[in-house]
């Protein structure tokens, strides 16, 4: 039977995390589920949860007065769903919604924040792996933007 | 006499357009079939044509079809200048100038019982697609087949038909990405290398073949290495302006190489260095 444990250290986000670190993490952990088509979070909501996804892609989205909302980037099995829980205002800055019936672990972000505020050393490794994360998804955008499949006039 | 002016490179051979197919609204697939019955059609994947329009130009375009088909010549051409927009609107029974194919093409035979990662951006899936289909031809010949294609919209995604076909092969994964998602559409949003995350590749046994515009195959490139698949198991297309096709008139000048002729596939070992230079 899968632990909770186990499922938190085979995520390839926490590949590697220290046993102790790892018993932190699962004192606030929880198994979710969210149905296809539903919204997992909102742009202005408080931000007090990162899901790693398990399975089925989530939208990550943004909205604009007066057009459809905009797609940014999909998350699949293996990743992360939300930083901004880590920085204040601890506001959501996107959109999020299940393409597909997703199962993740939600994490509390205050439990977290309380926990990496009492172990710099709990703290430190949880950024380390964040910003591993931001840089890609940076690096990702930045070539986005280029638009290379454009025509070059 | 007729056979020395058959293998005369500079001199186009007489083709027909047999069919044209809309693949995006901006991108078409034209099937063009020999006027002279000894033309059989022969090339390798990746090898490329020199299209001759008459009355307005010549233009290099890579072979798009399926190796195996002897009595045709396939071509994807995206419509983005006059040559182009004069291909793409010929009829059914237009004649056309053929030279070639010439060039290196994908390492097909080379790469047999590996594991092949095909890389492909925007209308680069065209060259990679004869590769494609010599491997599904020949599935017992080679390892897994990883098709990643990333392209700027849903709309602009080349042979989507054919791409869902293809996942349904054993030991094929094929995963498709675009820039700009619209509403309606359920796969992934990103850039091409963002799908590395839902492969698992073995590396020792893996060998990748990679076209689309540069700065996409730079990143390829380095999220190959970092993937651990060496450089002298990546192959990248290249792209220069190419005239006479046969390495005479130096306009595909690329560093020390001649595209058309030391190209357009290239291991990557030996234009990586050459892939990070700006003046070239």
């Amino acid at each position: 039977m899968e632990t909770l444990k186990g499922i938190i250290t085979e995520h390839p986000f926490f590949a590697g995390l220290d046993d102790s670190f790892a018993d932190l993490m699962v004192s606030c952990a929880s198994n979710v589920r969210f149905k296809a088509g539903t919204y997992i979070l909102k742009e202005g909501d408080a931000a007090n949860t990162f899901y790693l996804i398990r399975e089925g892609k989530v939208a990550v989205e943004v909205f604009a007065p007066q057009h459809k909302p905009i797609i940014v980037s999909t998350l699949g099995v293996g990743e992360i769903l939300g930083w901004s829980w880590l920085m204040p205002p601890f506001q959501w800055k996107f959109h999020a919604h299940a393409v597909d019936d997703i199962r993740a672990i939600a994490l509390d972000g205050k439990c977290l924040r309380t926990k990496c505020e009492e172990n710099h050393d709990l703290g430190y490794e949880i950024l380390k792996r964040f910003a591993r994360i931001m840089e890609q998804r940076l690096e990702a955008t930045r070539l986005q933007l280029l638009d290379v499949y454009g025509v070059r006039r | 006499m007729a056979t020395a002016i058959t293998n005369d490179p500079m001199l186009p051979q007489p083709y027909s357009v047999r069919e044209v197919a809309k693949e995006t609204p901006d991108t078409f697939t034209l099937s063009l079939k020999p006027e002279n019955a000894v033309n059989k059609t022969s090339f390798q994947p990746g090898q490329f044509s020199m299209l001759w329009v008459f009355g307005i130009g010549e233009l290099p375009i890579s072979i798009s079809g399926d190796p195996a088909l002897h009595d045709r010549l396939v071509y994807t051409v995206r419509s983005v200048g006059q040559a182009t927009h004069s291909l793409v609107n010929l009829r059914v029974g237009d004649g056309v100038g053929v030279r070639g194919p010439f060039g290196a093409g994908w390492p097909a035979e080379a790469a047999r019982g590996r594991d092949i990662i095909v890389v492909a951006g925007g209308i680069g899936l065209a060259p990679l697609r004869p590769l494609i289909y010599q491997v599904l031809q020949n599935r017992k010949n080679y390892g897994r087949l990883v098709i990643l294609y990333g392209g700027r919209s849903p709309r602009d995604l080349l042979y989507r038909k054919e791409l869902a076909t293809w996942a349904r092969n054993r030991e094929t994964q094929v995963l498709v990405t675009v820039d700009y998602g619209g509403l309606g559409w359920r796969g992934h949003v990103g850039v091409v290398t963002t799908l590395f995350k839902y492969t698992r590749l073995q590396p020792a046994r893996s060998v990748a073949m990679v076209c689309g515009p540069e700065i996409m195959m730079r990143f390829v490139v380095g999220e190959l290495e970092t993937q651990g698949i060496s450089q002298d198991d990546i192959y990248v297309s290249m792209e220069r302006n190419m005239k006479c096709a046969v390495g005479f008139c130096g306009h595909c000048q690329y560093g020390p190489y001649f595209i058309c002729k030391d190209g357009p596939v290239f291991q990557c070992e030996r234009v990586r260095k050459l892939l990070e230079k700006y003046e070239i």
